[in-house]
């Protein structure tokens, strides 16, 4: 076996990586309202019981109406920036594409409150579009991070042949660029809806009277008796993530076989 | 003619490439950078209830501060409370959340490093990005879900707790798991790993593999041409893991909240109080900008470290 | 290979000048490029002709002067609108496109039938070789198989000018002798003007009718290859042209365009008009020469003009060719000397004393 120690110390790491998540089906299917051992048999009311909740849906709803304009918004700007920062040079770059990808790293409770701040200075009232103002910002340097490896796999002169052949500018981006980081794009798309998706802190911030899939669960932390069914949701979202990031890792590796490029791994 | 023409060609490019940039980097000014300078200036002002009096002070850091109302018509003292580095409390908790995000970091990064290692260098270059595929998924799913599966894991009537009773390892469930410092650690090492894996596999990686070679050529155990070829170059990737790790983790919220107890509070709590229980703007501004005060520092020392370490490494 | 002075002039540059920034890029070039002409611009890297072949193409502008194309002036009109092709260095073939769409790219607002225009891709995959590969996705193609597809490309546009940027310099040694020759036929039979940007001099004078020398944002000779190689205008073009030895002169007398020299090694030697060439400011004069142009004369063999003698110090073996390294007596540092393997005939070891023969018509004067 390649690797030896390394090798049995990884794949430690990854039953630690993964212990909380394998849980989560576990107890989700479990009969009894206290998550402990040993099991108590195995029932799906739990799941049954997310349909009895109106407060529920409507953070779902939320929830989504959040993270499809956050993922569309910060994809948007997410384009103007990587290929403004791989195609062109300008002054004040780096302390630009600095700022925009600020959030990255910035503790999210700062930002969160320092919008809350702008927003109640500004008197405007907390809702759903305030939170999406938060999330675009927390958003837009992961599709950033994406859309530049895909900008930057694109050789200059496949752009500079277009033109030569008779296309002007928008065309050429119309027929070269864009299908050619079209993959890039809907990763992009589907890392942001995730992100949004699972975000609680701007949420918990700025979503005023309304609630969020993630301020709706931190909600009901605080009854004990519900658990199981947060667990069952749980399992539900966990399963949506996954899908969706199969999904992108699969359009952002034929974004790459496109341009013929070497995969060089993950997300970031 | 030169000046003009030269001006001319700058301007084109520069001038597209800031047109290009320009949504995104507005957004981030209005959105980021205002509010940022917008707290920052809030920290030096008067909490008016509800309002902020636009009067200079600096006792939201320092010394003893008066928060007023609208009684009547007029402002009236209404509260005295604490600036931030007046606050027994609130120095406490910096001191910890200090604390608690350098362990978090070493033990994250400590722990990423041969992770990283292993699959930059024992995985076949075609099976990689699956590696870190199943690496990054768990970073990915509900992050308050996750830290809720570590209080469930480790409580006293927990998985862990009700898994060793039931196999006759312990009689007493061991409550030293949950609601402190060790568990706030543990949480957070889990949630920040692909973090603190991702920069260091990408610096083994930019590593040439023919420099190790050279390496054990030129008589070195493998080893010492790990730690005289490898580190040295994968330093980079290690700094940036640990800045990467070390800035989010010193202004986490859920963590601390859901499993830490009284006793792995951290600041941000501290923050969220202030906001939102006590609308005290100014302080709550002035304890966020001493926390990146905090952050900033540390970070810059970090880099300078690592500056020092390279160049006594060289000669 | 010489041009007849009806040919029309296809490319003019007047005084151009081109500038990023500080950097002074193109230093006022002014030349002219004939029609139907297969024309190189040669030149180290960083000397401008890369530059000066975008500024064609219209995806560099210029900071003055002006670029014609069949004379009209350029000036202002886009790259999607001149009368030019370009083979990018990187081919720049679509990856996402099979080879049909690549060659057909440009035919988008071609008001022909879908039919016809698939007759044109046919054809122009036949002219470069690749019949029968339209179908395939552009990635899957080797480096020799993209060069064409991007010849095909351009060449179906039926540009008055197809601009080459290094288009060999990615292709292995043997595809790019093959590929020399297949350009070369190409261009005949399509009978357009080529201009090959270039830093391998061999390449330049195998492929070119004319060729343009650059150093430093200005052009050092414009010349076919032969005068190129045989009467280089300048030192730094003869040393950049092959190999070219140099023998410290001085110049004794100088009348009717003629030049009497006192050259080390050779003694005195008159010189046409024509022979003599710049040497670098402040250098001293010297007489040049290629390595081929000395012969060393074995046992028997006349003198054909004048003959000098000399030491061998190195040997170099090459198969069909041998190279000496000799000193000249009269000399201080060695020259080179290029001789034809021919069977029967010795290779002389080092330390031998030996005839050698030149003629004045081969030298060079550099002052």
């Amino acid at each position: 076996m390649k690797g030896g120690w390394f090798r049995v110390y990884t794949l430690a790491y990854l039953v630690f990586l993964y212990a909380p998540i394998a849980l989560l089906p576990i107890f989700a299917f479990n009969n009894a309202t206290t998550v402990a051992f040993p099991l108590e048999g195995f029932t799906a009311k739990w799941f049954a019981k997310l349909w009895e909740e109106p407060e529920l849906h409507r953070a779902l709803r939320n929830s989504l109406i959040i993270a499809c304009s956050s993922s569309v918004l910060a994809t948007t700007l997410g384009i103007f920036a990587s290929r403004a920062s791989t195609r062109y040079r300008f002054p004040g770059k780096a302390g630009l594409m600095g700022m925009i990808m600020l959030p990255l790293v910035l503790p999210e409770i700062i930002l969160a409150v320092a919008l809350l701040a702008v927003m109640l200075g500004i008197g405007m009232p907390l809702s759903l579009f305030t939170v999406i103002l938060g999330h675009v910002l927390v958003c837009t340097p992961f599709s950033i991070a994406i859309l530049s490896a895909a900008f930057q796999s694109l050789d200059q002169s496949l752009e500079e042949a277009a033109y030569d052949l008779g296309e002007t500018p928008i065309s050429a981006f119309r027929l070269i660029i864009l299908p050619l980081v079209m993959p890039g794009i809907i990763s992009s798309l589907l890392i942001t809806f995730t992100i949004s998706l699972d975000e609680f802190i701007m949420a918990f911030f700025l979503a005023g009277n309304e609630n969020t899939l993630p301020v709706y669960i931190f909600g009901q932390f605080r009854f004990p008796q519900n658990v199981p069914v947060i667990l069952a949701l749980g399992t539900i979202l966990v399963c949506l993530s996954i899908a969706l990031l199969a999904t992108a890792e699969y359009f952002r590796r034929r974004g790459i076989a496109k341009t013929g490029g070497k995969d060089t791994g993950g997300f970031l | 003619m030169k000046p003009t023409a030269r001006g001319r060609f700058r301007g084109s490019e520069a001038a597209n490439g800031l047109a290009m940039i320009s949504p995104t980097a507005i957004y981030a000014l209005l959105l980021l950078a205002a509010p940022l300078a917008m707290i920052f200036a809030y920290s030096f002002m008067t909490d008016g209830y509800l309002q902020i009096i636009p009067r200079f002070q600096l006792c939201n850091y320092f010394g003893p501060c008066h928060s007023y109302k609208l009684v009547d018509g007029v402002m009236t003292e209404a509260q005295t409370y604490n600036g931030v580095w007046s606050d027994p409390l609130a120095k406490a908790l910096m001191l910890r959340s200090l604390i608690i995000s350098l362990v978090v970091t070493a033990t994250t990064v400590l722990l990423a490093f041969p992770v990283a290692y292993f699959v930059s260098f024992h995985v076949s270059p075609s099976k990689k990005s699956l590696w870190l595929f199943l690496i990054t998924i768990p970073f990915w799913t509900s992050y308050l879900i996750r830290v809720f599966l570590w209080k469930v894991i480790l409580g006293t009537g927990g998985v862990i707790n009700t898994g060793l009773m039931e196999l006759g390892i312990i009689q007493e469930p061991i409550s030293w798991l949950l609601y402190n410092a060790n568990s706030v650690v543990i949480t957070l090492a889990h949630a920040y790993a692909p973090f603190a894996i991702l920069p260091i596999f990408v610096a083994l990686e930019k590593i040439d593999r023919s420099l190790l070679e050279a390496g054990r050529d030129l008589g070195e155990s493998p080893f010492m041409t790990f730690v005289r070829v490898t580190l040295p170059l994968a330093m980079p990737g290690v700094i940036s893991s640990v800045l990467i790790v070390f800035i989010p983790t010193i202004g986490d919220y859920v963590t601390p909240l859901l499993v830490g107890g009284p006793e792995g509070r951290m600041v941000a709590n501290l923050i969220e109080l202030s906001y939102k229980k006590l609308d005290n703007y100014p302080l709550g501004s002035a304890i966020a900008i001493s926390s990146m005060g905090i952050v900033v520092a540390v970070s810059l020392l970090f880099l300078f470290l690592n500056r020092r370490f390279l160049k006594g490494n060289k000669a | 290979m010489t041009f007849s002075a009806e040919k029309s002039n296809m490319i003019e540059f007047k005084d151009v000048h081109k500038y990023y920034g500080d950097y002074h890029a193109l230093r006022g070039i002014t030349a002219t490029i004939k029609a139907g002409e297969f024309f190189s611009l040669l030149g180290p890297s960083g000397c401008g002709k890369t530059t000066l072949l975008r500024t064609i193409a219209g995806f560099e502008g210029i900071s003055s002067g002006a670029v014609m194309i069949d004379g009209k002036n350029m000036e202002g009109v886009p790259a999607n609108q001149r009368p030019t092709n370009m083979v990018f260095q990187s081919y720049a073939i679509f990856p996402h496109l099979t080879v049909e769409q690549n060659v057909g790219f440009g035919l988008r607002k071609d008001p022909r039938s879908k039919a016809e225009k698939a007759a044109a891709v046919a054809e122009a995959l036949e002219m470069v070789g690749l019949k029968g590969y339209g179908a395939r996705a552009a990635h899957a193609l080797s480096g020799g198989q993209r060069q064409r597809v991007a010849l095909a490309r351009a060449l179906i546009l039926k540009p008055k000018v197809l601009l080459l940027d290094e288009p060999l310099s990615a292709l292995d040694k043997k595809m790019r002798e093959q590929m020399q020759v297949e350009l070369i036929k190409l261009q005949r039979q399509v009978g357009i003007t080529f201009i090959l940007v270039t830093h391998d001099q061999e390449e330049a004078l195998v492929m070119s009718d004319r060729i343009a020398v650059m150093f430093d944002g200005q052009i050092a000779q414009l010349a076919d290859p032969e005068t190129l190689y045989r009467r280089p205008n300048s030192k730094q073009v003869a040393d950049f042209i092959g190999t070219m030895n140099f023998l410290p002169a001085q110049i004794l007398a100088e009348a009717e365009g003629r030049v009497e020299v006192e050259a080390q090694g050779f003694g005195r030697i008159s010189l046409t008009a024509d022979q003599v060439s710049v040497a670098p400011a402040g250098a001293n004069p010297a007489i040049g020469f290629r390595p081929e142009t000395l012969t060393i004369l074995f046992d028997g063999q006349q003198p054909q003009d004048r003959e000098s003698m000399a030491t061998v110090e190195e040997v170099v073996y090459y198969g069909d060719m041998t190279y000496y390294d000799i000193k000249l007596d009269g000399t201080t540092a060695p020259m080179r000397l290029s001789m034809r393997n021919v069977f029967g005939r010795p290779v002389l070891d080092i330390g031998t004393r030996a005839r050698v023969a030149w003629s004045p018509g081969a030298l060079v004067l550099f002052r």
